[in-house]
């Protein structure tokens, strides 16, 4: 039987852990996007590698991550991989001059009022979640970090993209 | 030597006590400004050195003055990117 020190030392730890924010990890299933309210069309993303970013239009190494989410979509979208980009912008105009400003070469969706973000807590501006074709997040970007986000991602898709399809 | 026998009231006790501690900070009413919640912090207006050129003749007066360079700001703004 516990000692009360150590019941209570134990206690406090869990309480401890569960205010800690839950934020979405490797291994965790990616909330659907369909049910997430987003406005703009949504690509087929079953059984394929999916690139979800979360960007704004107010955070300078979103729109630096910009050029390179681009890259890969044409990169690799003859082999399966789909990059969604969710603006979690509260101003519609803001977002819609972004993505008018820099014709992103990938889908760009509008989670307007932040259900998604909320769903998935990001713990930085921009974060973005490697999806294998399993719907389970893989790997969790936080931050771009110039070429060394867009050489770790494509080591990753990469891995990602040799996986076979789990069965329908 | 006898143990005293209050000692697991007393662990009891301090042990609440750290929980209530605890629950202080879970508190649903303090304000925690999500990464996604921004947009206001990262404004052009919320940066105090807008002007250059002041910014720069401060930083030369307190270098004349105090020899005091560097060690002014951080990088981005309020928005907490990267």
């Amino acid at each position: 039987m516990l000692q009360p020190t150590r019941f209570f030392l134990a206690a406090a730890l869990a309480w401890s852990a569960a205010i800690v924010r839950a934020d979405l990890k490797a291994g965790d299933p990616f909330p659907s996007l369909a049910a997430a309210g987003l406005s703009g069309p949504l690509p087929a993303t079953e059984r394929r590698v999916v690139l979800v970013d979360f960007w704004a239009s107010w955070c300078g190494p979103c729109k630096a991550s910009f050029p390179a989410y681009s890259k890969l979509q044409s990169d690799y979208a003859n082999r399966g991989l789909v990059v969604v980009a969710v603006s979690v912008d509260e101003n519609a105009a803001a977002y819609e001059r972004f993505v008018k400003n820099l014709h992103p070469q990938f889908v760009t969706v509008h989670d307007k009022a932040q259900q998604l973000v909320r769903q998935v807590k990001v713990p930085t501006m921009p974060t973005c979640y490697v999806i294998g074709r399993d719907g389970k997040v893989r790997f969790v970007h936080q931050g771009f970090h110039g070429e060394d986000s867009a050489r770790e991602l494509r080591q990753e898709i990469d891995t990602l993209l040799a996986e076979s399809a789990p069965p329908s | 030597m006898k143990a005293n026998p209050f000692r697991p009231f007393l662990a009891a006790l301090l042990g609440a006590l750290g929980l209530a501690v605890l629950g202080g900070c879970a508190n649903a009413k303090l304000v925690r400004v999500q990464p996604w919640e921004r947009a206001t912090l990262a404004d052009y207006t919320m940066n105090p050195a807008r002007d250059p050129l002041a910014t720069v003749n401060a930083e030369h007066v307190y270098f004349s003055r105090e020899s005091a360079s560097g060690g002014r700001g951080v990088g981005g703004s309020g928005c907490g990117c990267n």
